[in-house]
């Protein structure tokens, strides 16, 4: 089966839904895990790297979690599968770059994927739809410990997992949430959420585009320090402050349908407008768009329109899905055209955003 | 806040940073960021600038002089070290763990390993059949309302479990 046949169609992929979505996008924990006898993948001389990952990815496919699964080699996937991965946040642009002596595998829905050979031996994540931290972590702690049977980890008593960067040490655990969170920008709140964020060890970046300017007004939040906290302290710290963030998010909603509804009607209305009516939009003008009818929706402008339209779109008008519909491979102007053609096509039966009816009370912002 | 490196605009990109094996943190714009390779969202760029900065004195510091130090298992000096940003295999932590110890310190909550354990390291037969037996006297201590042993016993088996090798000197059953 090759990869296109294995992903869950889009349409399928945006309707699933999990606790707390409207703003907490995914959840995702990944471990970092080296084995005995071997250089790390970034030292290794290259027949050794390819010995290892025959090794490694035997013991992944053999574990149950992975049954039904997908495993490829890097270097049989073409650069626009590997695009898809990446767009689908399964593997990270770094293991997109390997080839030979690397490999990837992914249980039948997609929710655990393991990178053979990026920067260490093993990366593994669970990535969940909303606000699920801690079964991210206890689904990936499962396939964790069903390796550890198989497989030789290098492990320090005082130091933990060891790792190829220092910064993994210990638990090699990175939790992150993915969070939406178009009103803290439109509000300008954002930076400072962002610093009292920093303070408490933890980072968070923009989502999409060149990393750190935020489109689509998406953040990922997750812990930097890895070695003298358990993975459970680990993973509640983060689940604290996402919760906190999402508290914010809603009062900024609230604050700013109170005060400035003008702003926040004029900016859904426009977006709407040039999605549903333009002939040429890019994949950044895309994204920030659809974050602001993810934000129409939220706040009733659109009724009867479901967020999974929005979310399939998002994930449609991403370079290498829009490719991949298309045989013929296409100029970055060709794609602008074709995303346009499809966002109007998509948005043809959706009404113009109409002004909700009361606007809810400062004190009580919408949760529903 | 303004951009560190340009001083012009709004900065947008917060890190951390580990200089001279002080935490510094870095506030700079989007432009600086992408221009400095900050900007990888998959959070390597970080790594290579921690130890492209603090770490790699610090390993330096930590060898004799006139000698480069190498890991026996992989080959990997000091050098590599500085050039990668990253270790060779597992076995260099022996090999630079001195040098390692200050940045970890800045870098990390703490400097002991405080997760989860293979549980074939975690808990050797040895260490079950000991856990098992304290399980047992706990029991014991509970039925016949010894609560002060029963705690005692219970801070034990906690220890133990934490930290399995607590069981080489622990001591007689
Ligand atoms: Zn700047
Ligand atoms: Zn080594």
């Amino acid at each position: 089966m090759n990869l296109h046949e294995f992903l869950t169609p889009p349409t399928e992929l945006a309707q699933r839904s999990g606790p707390g979505d409207k703003i907490v996008m995914s959840s995702r924990v990944r471990l970092a895990r080296n084995i005995v006898g071997f250089s790390f993948p970034g030292w290794a001389k290259k027949a050794d790297r390819q010995r290892a990952c025959e090794k490694l990815r035997a013991a992944v496919e053999g574990v149950p979690a992975m049954k039904d699964g997908f495993a490829e080699s890097l270097e049989a996937l073409t650069a626009l599968d590997k695009q898809v991965l990446v767009e689908r946040h399964l593997i990270s642009r770094e293991h997109a770059a390997k080839g030979a002596g690397s490999a990837l595998i992914l249980s039948r829905d997609e929710s655990l994927c393991v990178m053979v050979n990026e920067e260490d031996h093993l990366r593994m994540q669970a990535l969940l739809p909303g606000l699920q931290l801690r079964e991210a972590w206890l689904t990936i702690d499962r396939l964790d410990s069903d390796l550890e049977q198989v497989l030789d980890y290098a492990f320090s008593r005082d130091l933990g997992y060891l790792t190829a960067c220092p910064t993994n040490l210990g638990t090699g655990i990175r939790v992150s949430a993915m969070l939406h969170l178009p009103a803290l920008v439109l509000d300008e709140q954002i930076t400072q959420i962002i610093q009292a964020v920093n303070k408490l060890g933890l980072a968070v970046r923009g989502l999409y585009g060149e990393g750190t300017e935020a489109l689509g007004n998406v953040f990922q939040v997750s812990n930097q320090m890895t070695l003298g906290e358990s993975e459970a302290e680990i993973v509640e710290r983060l689940n604290k402050v996402v919760a906190q963030i999402i508290e914010h998010e809603e009062n900024a909603r609230g604050r700013l349908l109170e005060k400035r509804p003008k702003v926040v009607f004029n900016h859904i209305g426009r977006a709407y407008g040039i999605l549903a009516n333009a002939h040429s939009v890019s994949s950044k003008e895309a994204i920030n768009l659809l974050s602001l009818l993810r934000l129409g929706l939220d706040l009733g402008t659109l009724p009867g329109v479901s967020r999974m339209l929005v979310d399939e779109l998002s994930m449609l008008t991403q370079p290498a899905h829009l490719q991949l519909r298309h045989s013929e491979k296409l100029s970055a102007e060709e794609r602008d055209i074709l995303r346009a053609d499809m966002l109007r096509e998509a948005l043809r039966s959706v009404h113009r955003p109409v002004v909700p009816p009361a606007p809810p009370a400062l004190d009580k912002p919408p949760t529903a | 806040m303004l951009c560190m490196i340009c001083q012009k605009n709004e900065a947008t990109v917060h890190l951390t940073d580990v200089k001279d094996g002080k935490l510094k943190k870095v506030d700079v714009c989007a432009s600086c960021a992408k221009a400095k390779g900050l900007d990888d969202p998959t959070g390597f760029a970080l790594a290579d600038l921690l130890m492209g900065l603090g770490a790699s004195e610090e390993v330096a510091a930590s060898a004799p002089e006139g000698e480069e130090l190498a890991c026996p298992a992989c080959g990997f000096t000091q050098a590599d070290f500085k050039k990668a940003g990253r270790l060779g295999c597992p076995e260099c932590y022996q090999t630079f763990g001195e040098g390692l110890a200050g940045v970890l310190k800045t870098m990390h909550k703490g400097t002991r390993h405080m997760g989860k354990v293979p549980r074939g390291l975690k808990l050797g037969r040895e260490v079950q059949e000991r856990i098992q037996t304290m399980q047992r006297r706990l029991d014991e201590a509970i039925a016949v309302e010894n609560y002060e042993e029963a705690a005692r016993l219970r801070d034990q088996i906690k220890a133990l479990k934490e930290d399995p090798s607590t069981v080489v000197t622990g001591g007689t059953p």
